[in-house]
């Protein structure tokens, strides 16, 4: 009797503990939203009140200028260049840093701390933020898109890859370490066979985020049809607007759906 | 003569486990030695202590001679390069080609920059094919290693080993994850390459039937600590009672479960 | 003689594969480089290029620390509204789009649809179109992100509610209770946590959102980085870079943490 008193106490100390912290989350929540909600100017009647200026912008909108849509070749091209270009030269320059970020492969304590630090710093930033950097660094145009797309996919890249190197299979690495070959020789034959699969699967959804980012680089003149978006906007030409955002629609989805079918393939 | 001499061995853990303690070993040339005991009782350890995949903490290690506790990096390469390994779970790549897997063994015979490039010479992948040939399956070459058997894939891993031109071959747990026919042709092809090669072979067993017929001489580790060493025929049930440090039960031999006359 | 022929490639009938591919991607390369009009002295000037503006970088000025700072709140802010808008829209939509919910199959399929289109834009676009509408600041950047969001936090949320355990449900239509009461205490329940989860996650991907509209100028600290770039005031660029970064690293593993948690 005593023993299942003993027991009793101690979880209605807990459940009366957890109250409490339930109790403390939902008004740390509420401080969060009400900090926040006065900080950003929140307020309904603001929202709704600009509600039909932007439906109004949207009814501008339509129909949109199909006559524009042949000036939209090259600008189109020019983004998927981009995001090619960037991607391959982001999966070259992940390839080192994979190996580097994989605990298995490296085995240098510091090295491997440093080399995981510089891939997560790396993927903090988000790609416009790079192109908008790149921009003022190197000059307006493609070239900055794509520096600013590959050291993004660099890292995703990294951070992927890697983290599916930790978990291949560590046998192979062992035999090839007990035939006597040397680093170089453990990554050709027991690294990359059983991890360029996965590697290329990732490569391509890299590939579909850096589509997707290409789009948009021209918001902050790093090339492609994201300019073409900035200037009709900006000089209010609606209709145009609205069909590069339908032509970048359709491409975007095309491109995904190759993409997937190519990533079946792979795995 | 001897070909391992292993004086006061130990190996710690980081962790703090005492694998191997204070054992003391000599292995002559050419023998076909069985290492038997529990699994814990450090008989991986062992194997993997004499080609320096796990580092001693105490003792010497002599093979052919030579000490090899301080070997530099290149010398162990070198060191490991005669020293063949089959692994409990043949440790091939799967996705790889048999060949492939079986040229690994020959990374240290070409130059770094042939092998990045597969660029074997010719000389090397007959001598992978000859080692396929002489485990049976040179026909299953260029299949992926992952569509073969398991015992097809162990001699895949036995392949490999024989294809280092070793002077040593180690096996651990070889037939753990085989059936026991399989286990016992696997068994087979250990013993006919090393009478024909007079490669010394340790294989670790945890199986005394397996141990017994085909062991010349048997090594009995318990918690680390080596309790046996001698020839096959002296080692009777007591004694492996007194090597697993309790009674022998079905679970350790193979044919136990009535698949016998294999 | 043959045998003496037979080379490694001869074992491996892939690697032809593997050539086509590697071929492809050079002339895709080489294509893409000579469209955007990239060529060796681009590269042999952008390159030092980097290194430079790096170098002017460091040290950050560390004057703009309060002002920096005062970016990110409001880029926070903006993330924490812009999520929650879209977590709360989402929850109607995410049930629209569940298929074992017993609604019409046009339903979900259309709602499946609508939330993939919104996907397909990056919130920058989402952006650019309320900064025109509602005008530059913090309120276009929430609702850029209040928008976008919902796509795909409806896909994920739908999925959840489609993979919940219909145990339960039976159970309470078996004590004869009705829908909206089978709704609130067999499928709130089992789905509640995991929302809470994809709502972390997409605030994760937010919060590095909500760092660049500042650069259409839908608030937050890329508004005070794109003044500095503007004027090229490197080592202001720097101070905005270093506060996004740490603040973002802290904020996502706080995140992760909350997420680990609760599911």
């Amino acid at each position: 009797m005593s023993n299942s008193a003993a027991e009793e106490k101690p979880s209605r100390f807990m459940l009366v503990m957890g109250k409490i912290k339930g109790l403390l989350a939902i008004i740390l929540v509420a401080i969060i939203y009400i900090w926040s909600a006065r900080g950003v100017g929140f307020s309904l009647i603001e929202i709704i009140g600009e509600l039909p200026s932007f439906f109004n912008l949207l009814w501008d909108m339509v129909p949109p200028n199909w006559a524009y849509s042949i000036r939209l070749i090259n600008p189109l091209l020019e983004t998927f260049q981009t995001a090619i270009a960037g991607t391959i030269l982001g999966t070259l320059l992940a390839i080192p840093l994979i190996l580097l970020c994989a605990s298995n492969v490296n085995r240098n304590n510091p090295l491997y701390f440093a080399s995981k630090g510089f891939m997560n710093l790396m993927r903090t930033i988000d790609p416009m933020l790079y192109a908008a950097i790149l921009v003022a660094g190197v000059g307006l145009g493609a070239f900055a898109g794509m520096l600013a797309l590959m050291f993004f996919s660099m890292a995703v890249n990294a951070k992927l890859t890697s983290e599916s190197l930790e978990a291949i299979d560590d046998g192979p690495l062992e035999a090839i370490e007990a035939c006597g070959g040397n680093k170089l020789e453990m990554i050709k034959y027991a690294v990359a066979p059983q991890i360029l699969p996965t590697f290329a699967s990732y490569t391509l959804y890299v590939f579909e985020i850096n589509i997707r980012a290409s789009t948009v680089l021209g918001l902050v003149g790093a090339g492609g049809i994201g300019v073409n978006l900035d200037t009709s906007l900006n000089l209010f030409r609606y209709p145009n607007a609205a069909m590069v955002i339908l032509a970048t629609f359709v491409v975007v989805v095309l491109i995904d759906h190759l993409s997937n079918v190519l990533r079946e393939e792979l795995v | 003569m001897e070909i391992i001499e292993c004086e006061g061995l130990g190996v710690t853990y980081p962790g703090g486990v005492e694998a191997l303690k204070n054992v003391d070993l000599t292995i002559e040339d050419g023998d076909f030695v069985i290492v038997v005991g529990l699994s814990g009782a450090g008989k991986s350890t062992l194997l993997r202590t004499i080609n320096r995949l796990v580092e001693p903490t105490t003792g010497t290690i002599k093979v052919d001679g030579r000490v090899i506790n301080n070997l530099d990096k290149k010398e162990l390469k070198e060191y490991r390069s005669e020293v063949g390994m089959i692994f409990q779970n043949f440790n091939l790549v799967n996705r790889s080609s048999v060949l492939r897997n079986v040229l690994a063994g020959r990374l240290r015979e070409v130059p770094t920059w042939r092998t990045l490039l597969g660029l074997f010479p010719e000389e090397d992948v007959e001598e992978a094919l000859s080692c396929l040939e002489r485990v049976g399956i040179k026909e299953k070459a260029d299949s992926r290693a992952d569509e073969l058997s398991g015992g097809q894939q162990q001699r895949v891993g036995i392949a490999r080993a024989l294809a280092q031109e070793p002077k040593i071959l180690l096996a651990d747990e070889p037939v753990a994850s085989l059936d026991p026919p399989t286990s016992h042709a696997v068994m087979q092809d250990l013993k006919r390459i090393n009478e024909e090669d007079g490669i010394t072979t340790l294989v670790n067993l945890h199986f005394i039937d397996l141990a017994q017929e085909y062991g010349e001489k048997i090594i009995g580790l318990r918690e680390g600590e080596l309790v046996y060493q001698g020839p096959a025929s002296k080692v009777t049930e007591a004694k492996f009672e007194e090597i697993y440090g309790r009674s022998i039960t079905a679970d350790d031999q193979l044919t136990a479960g009535g698949e016998a006359d294999v | 003689m043959k045998t003496s022929n037979t080379s490694l490639r001869d074992y491996e009938k892939k690697s032809m594969k593997w050539y086509v591919g590697y071929f492809v991607v050079l002339a895709l390369f080489i294509w893409s480089m000579i469209g955007m009009n990239i060529n060796l002295e681009r590269i042999s000037d952008g390159i030092p290029a980097m290194g430079r503006i790096l170098a002017l970088m460091v040290p950050p000025d560390t004057a703009r620390l309060e002002s920096s700072v005062i970016g990110m709140i409001e880029t926070i802010q903006i993330a924490v509204i812009g999520t929650t808008i879209a977590a709360i829209f989402s929850i109607p939509v995410s049930f629209m789009a569940a298929r074992n919910l017993g609604l019409p199959t046009a339903v979900s399929t259309a709602g499946k649809q609508i939330l993939n289109a919104i996907r397909t834009f990056p919130s920058l676009v989402f952006g650019i179109f309320f900064v025109a509408s509602y005008g530059p600041g913090p309120l276009a950047g929430v609702m850029a992100l209040g928008i976008n969001s919902i796509g795909m936090l409806g896909k994920l949320n739908s999925e959840i509610v489609e993979a919940i355990d219909p145990g339960p449900i039976e159970a309470l239509e078996a004590t004869g209770a009705n829908y909206p009461e089978m709704f609130l205490y067999a499928v709130i329940p089992q789905v509640l946590p995991e929302f809470i989860g994809t709502t972390l996650y997409r605030f994760e991907l937010n919060l590095r959102q909500a760092s660049v509209l500042g650069l259409v100028g839908a608030g937050g600290i890329g508004v005070t980085l794109m003044q500095a770039l503007q004027f090229r005031r490197w080592a202001i660029v720097g101070m905005t870079m270093l506060v996004i970064i740490v603040v973002v690293t802290i904020l996502d593993y706080s995140s992760a943490f909350i997420r680990k948690k609760i599911i």
